[in-house]
């Protein structure tokens, strides 16, 4: 079982998280034309990366929508950062 | 009669007997004993059979490597199926049967299978029963397969307790190595786990008469005094059966017979593997007659239960080590001969027992052979942790290479089989100082296999496998490792290939010309011995295996005689006064159709969503506008996913400018709060916008039917309940005996409605406040069946039942976001796919049946054409007997179904054929006349 570090909650078990997507992705302005192409490789191309991935995951029970970097062969956990753009105390 | 009880030696109490049976027999043994300990101290010798060609066997070995007594034991009230004999500790009473053996396993009736064995080589089911068809012979094949029978129904309250643990070290194996290992690095202040799978540590220790200098028994005693002291812990019956991800050990720790095993998820910062060696197997001439064993194993029978295993044995043993064991046996009393048999194919003589071994021309008459072909570190715990292997040439074994930075292996894991030596490392290793070089020398030489004879060679014990089947692997060409374990299903019994993998790689190495690591090695999977499911499942079964959320008003429904059952995760009251279902919900139906009908509406979402971006994050969520939604009003609305498909159904209510509630339905508000959640935190500003999960906080009671005005207006809740001034959908804020409470016109029914949230607090005097208004009008409460029926008289869907993944809101009649919402929504480009446009779309349609006819079935096919064209189009997706209208009504999903309205359709299902005409979702009160009342 692996282990994943919230940023809200530290190291918790992986069956605590839910896998959301992987990062980098921004949804077209779908206020404009958006091609089919370009709705397709949004919604469905994944790059599935061997080894470093990065990737947007959420902590079920503080609900934390976080960014975690992980190689994907390893397992092994390279960061994990809070999405929000800068923590205001 | 051939083995027998020590007079004095081993770690088992002989003032005590323990009475078992096995087979039928009456037996006796001593604390300490294990079954196979027992059955050797009384003279026992076959313990089982093959598993393809029943031939009788013994046991090969005296712990977990031994693949051939497997037995069937009850004691008491349990059973258990499949339990090694070798590694079950005796208990008083048992009941213990040979598998795969009838009626025992000495006279076992299909020993005649062995004659045929010529024709049950390798793969011999790919070959001999293909023709005219496998599934003629499948059955009967199936049916010899396979080694325990269940016995019984499952172990009522009695489950596996589950327990997270760490520690800075964790020692796997508690012999002389771990032992020191263990006992230095708690004394230097780390906190040391150390487990053992015995009931007594100490190892291979106890075949040596001392250790360090010491009595064994002395020396193990101060070590276990010195971890104690030093605030380790030792966990004893305990095996480390597998590492997992991040470096989790699994620990499966034993309770005796009659209990469940526990399970420890171990989390140590480092670990150290003392996991010992085993003996390999040397393959021989018929070296599966019973009396056959491993010279480890004899010499651990002699050094930990006091057993000899025979009387007069030859050794066969190709390494240096052997030596100390040879004459540990000989000072227990065995008569042993040193056999080298140079390049001769030796051959144990004897069909169900051994009674002598040919060498050549020479003849050795025993009663057992112990043979050696080296030692084998145990690396399984390496390769699950991702280690990897060398193959020590001296040694002639894979010995753990590079490996994580967390994990060591120490003593013979190591490779370092000198007790010494082993001392010396685990003492460096427990500190973090480097490995001393080892001062003894181990040389291996196992001898080669002889190939291409006529005589029969076991590999694998349990499985059959015979050199003979490796020689016709490679011919065929089933060379590959991998290759050659599925085709002859080497490796693949029980024990996994502990003793026989190496035997049949070295084979198949000698086959090729190759060195054995040219050959490679199979996969090492967890778990290293065989584990109960029951330790992975512990307390997760019944009620506990998915636990329901539960009502505050629970106790009420339950004083009214509710009929509970899951609704949606919740456990909620089907109907109320007992009795048949569909006669009570029928009554509670046309009581709400004429009075009104009281239910407890809980669980519906109450979703907060709150903050100065609120309103136009509601609106991209929804597939609707939002926007311009006014405060105090409620709208319908859809969530959709990205693909376009409807999510999920409800009402969005606006409290005022920036703060909104989310109603969504009962069963998907944890996925609702997930889905906001996640477009809120990425992609908003999530210091703008606050989604607050109230559903619970606020217990809802709703009153829907024509005195459901009269009702509430009983509960002075100090709102103005005129038609005129509370319109449907409408939102009021009121009290209810001094707290606040929520009431929303909305409705489910198609009945005037008005859903009622309180506070906990105030739940229980809410629901009996309503009920007692409700009695003197014939109103009362409704459960969920009742509810069905209602909403879909009035064609009102539920999603995942009258949607599937397909559906879209134009399917549904819901086509104007679609087209004019100007802003960005979830779904939005997914709405206007070319699938999204097709004409063909399963939409959503109410069905008639002709007078008298009775309901249609749920899930019964709509379909076109008739015979080779015949298609389905579509399904039924909701079916009732409508005591409103006094007729079947249907829901449908149906191609093209709004443009099909009054025609008549095929309703398909289990070779019925029935008739139906489509009609609008909703047959009662079409012109809403009464829910605006």
């Amino acid at each position: 079982m692996q282990r994943f570090p919230c940023p809200f909650c530290g190291l918790r078990d992986e069956r605590e998280f839910h896998f959301s997507a992987e990062a980098g992705k921004t949804r077209p302005d779908t206020t404009q034309d958006v091609s089919e192409t370009e709705w397709r490789d949004y919604l469905y191309a994944q790059a599935n990366p061997v080894g470093v991935s990065e990737e947007i995951w959420v902590h079920i029970p503080c609900r934390e929508v976080f960014l975690m970097k992980r190689n994907t062969v390893t397992m092994e956990v390279l960061s994990s950062r809070a999405l929000r753009k800068e923590h205001t105390p | 009669m051939t083995g027998f009880r020590l007079g004095t030696g081993g770690r088992i109490d002989r003032s005590r007997v323990l009475n078992f049976t096995f087979d039928g027999t009456r037996y006796s043994g001593h604390p300490g004993d294990t079954l196979a300990s027992a059955l050797i101290a009384n003279g026992v010798r076959i313990m089982g059979r093959s598993f393809k060609y029943h031939r009788p066997r013994s046991v090969w070995s005296a712990w977990f490597d031994d693949p051939n007594a497997i037995f069937n034991i009850r004691l008491g009230d349990v059973h258990r199926p499949n339990c090694p004999a070798a590694t079950t500790l005796l208990e008083d009473g048992m009941h213990a049967r040979a598998v795969n053996s009838f009626p025992s396993a000495a006279r076992d009736i299909k020993s005649v299978l062995d004659l045929g064995h010529r024709f049950l080589s390798a793969g011999f089911y790919y070959k001999m029963f293909m023709w005219p068809d496998w599934h003629l012979f499948e059955p009967t094949i199936r049916k010899m397969a396979g080694l325990g029978a269940l016995e019984g129904g499952p172990l009522e309250d009695s489950h596996s307790t589950q327990r997270f643990d760490h520690c800075d070290l964790l020692v796997v194996g508690g012999g002389v190595a771990g032992l020191q290992a263990a006992a230095t690095a708690a004394e230097a202040g780390q906190s040391v786990v150390l487990v053992d799978d015995h009931a007594e540590l100490g190892g291979k220790a106890w075949q040596s008469p001392t250790v360090d200098g010491h009595p064994v028994a002395d020396w193990i005693a101060e070590q276990t005094k010195r971890i104690s002291a030093a605030g380790g812990r030792i966990l004893t019956r305990t095996t480390a059966f597998g590492i997992y991800d991040h470096a989790m050990v699994g620990l499966c720790t034993e309770h005796g017979f009659c209990e469940q095993p526990s399970l420890t998820r171990m989390r140590p910062e480092k670990l150290i593997m003392a996991t010992g060696a085993l003996d390999r197997p040397l393959t021989f001439a018929q070296n599966d007659v019973p009396g056959v064993m491993s010279l480890d194993g004899a010499a651990e029978f002699a050094g930990r239960y006091g057993v000899a295993v025979g009387r007069r044995a030859c050794v066969i043993a190709d390494h240096g080590l052997a030596e100390q064991q040879i004459s540990t046996l000989r000072d227990e009393g065995l008569d042993i001969d040193v056999v080298e048999p140079k390049d001769a194919l030796p051959k144990a003589m004897g069909r169900r027992a051994v009674t002598g071994l040919q060498v050549g021309p020479h003849h050795f008459t025993c009663d057992t052979v112990l043979t050696s072909a080296g030692l084998m570190p145990i690396v399984h715990l390496w390769r699950h942790a991702g280690g990897k292997l060398d193959w020590d040439s001296n040694a002639q074994a894979f010995v753990p290479a590079a490996g994580p930075a967390w994990i060591t292996a120490i003593g013979a894991a190591a490779g370092t089989f000198d007790l010494d030596d082993a001392l010396a490392e685990a003492t460096a290793v427990a500190t973090g100082a480097a490995r001393p070089r080892r001062k003894a020398d181990y040389c291996a030489r196992p001898r080669p296999a002889v190939l291409g004879t006529s005589q029969r060679q076991w590999i694998d014990f349990q499985h059959d496998v015979t050199l003979k089947d490796v020689e016709l692997a490679a011919r065929e060409n089933y060379v590959s490792v991998e290759h050659l374990k599925r085709y002859t299903t080497l490796g693949m019994a029980s024990d996994q290939g502990k003793t026989s993998n190496v035997a049949g790689l070295s084979a198949m190495a000698a086959l090729q010309g190759k060195e054995i690591p040219e050959v490679g090695t199979t996969t090492f999977r967890p778990p290293f011995v065989p584990v109960p499911l029951e330790l992975y499942r512990g307390h997760h079964r019944g009620e506990l295996f998915h636990p329901l959320k539960r009502l505050c008003l629970e106790p009420q429904h339950r004083a009214a005689d509710a009929a509970m059952g899951e609704y949606g995760g919740w456990l909620r009251p089907g109907w109320y006064g007992g009795g048949d279902a569909d006669q009570a919900a029928a009554r509670e139906v046309r009581m709400a159709r004429t009075t009104a009908g009281i239910f407890d509406a809980s669980p519906l979402g109450k979703i907060e969503v709150m903050g100065p971006d609120a309103e136009k994050f509601v609106n991209f969520i929804y597939y609707n506008t939002v926007a311009t939604l006014k405060p105090g009003h409620i709208r319908y609305g859809f969530m959709l996913t990205e693909s376009g498909a409807v999510y999920d159904d409800g009402v969005i209510a606006r409290l005022d400018e920036n703060r909104f509630v989310v109603s969504c339905s009962s069963s998907h508000v944890d996925g609702v709060v997930s889905l906001l959640e996640n477009w809120r935190q990425d992609g908003n500003d999530p210091d703008r916008i606050f989604v607050h999960d109230t559903t619970q906080n606020w217990p809802t009671v709703t009153v829907t039917g024509p005195k459901a005005r009269d009702i509430v207006a009983t509960l002075n809740l100090g709102i103005d309940l005129s038609p005129e001034q509370f319109k449907h959908m409408q939102f009021r804020a009121g009290q209810f005996q001094g707290a606040p409470v929520r009431v929303a016109r909305v409705s489910f029914t198609g009945d005037v409605s008005f859903e009622m949230s309180c506070p906990v607090a105030q739940a229980a005097a809410l629901w009996g406040a309503t009920i007692e208004a409700g009695a003197p009008m014939s109103a009362g409460a409704i459960g969920l069946e009742a509810l069905s029926i209602l909403r879909a008289e009035k064609g009102f869907l539920i999603i995942g039942k009258d949607t599937d993944g397909e559906t879209m809101p134009h399917d549904l009649g819901f086509g104007i976001p679609r087209l004019k919402k100007k802003a960005a929504f979830v779904g939005d480009r997914g709405l206007q796919t070319q699938k999204a446009n097709e004409t063909n779309r399963r939409q959503l349609v109410g069905l008639a049946v002709p007078e008298g006819a009775a309901m249609l079935p749920c899930g019964a096919h709509l379909v076109s054409g008739s015979g080779e064209t015949r298609r389905s189009v579509g399904f039924v997706t909701s079916s009732y007997d409508s005591p409103t209208l006094n007729r079947p009504i249907a829901l449908a999903l149906l191609s093209q179904g709004l443009a099909t309205e009054g025609n008549a359709i095929d309703v398909y299902h289990l070779g019925e054929k029935r008739r139906a005409r489509v009609v609008p979702t909703c047959q009662f009160d079409p012109e809403g006349e009464r829910l605006n009342a």
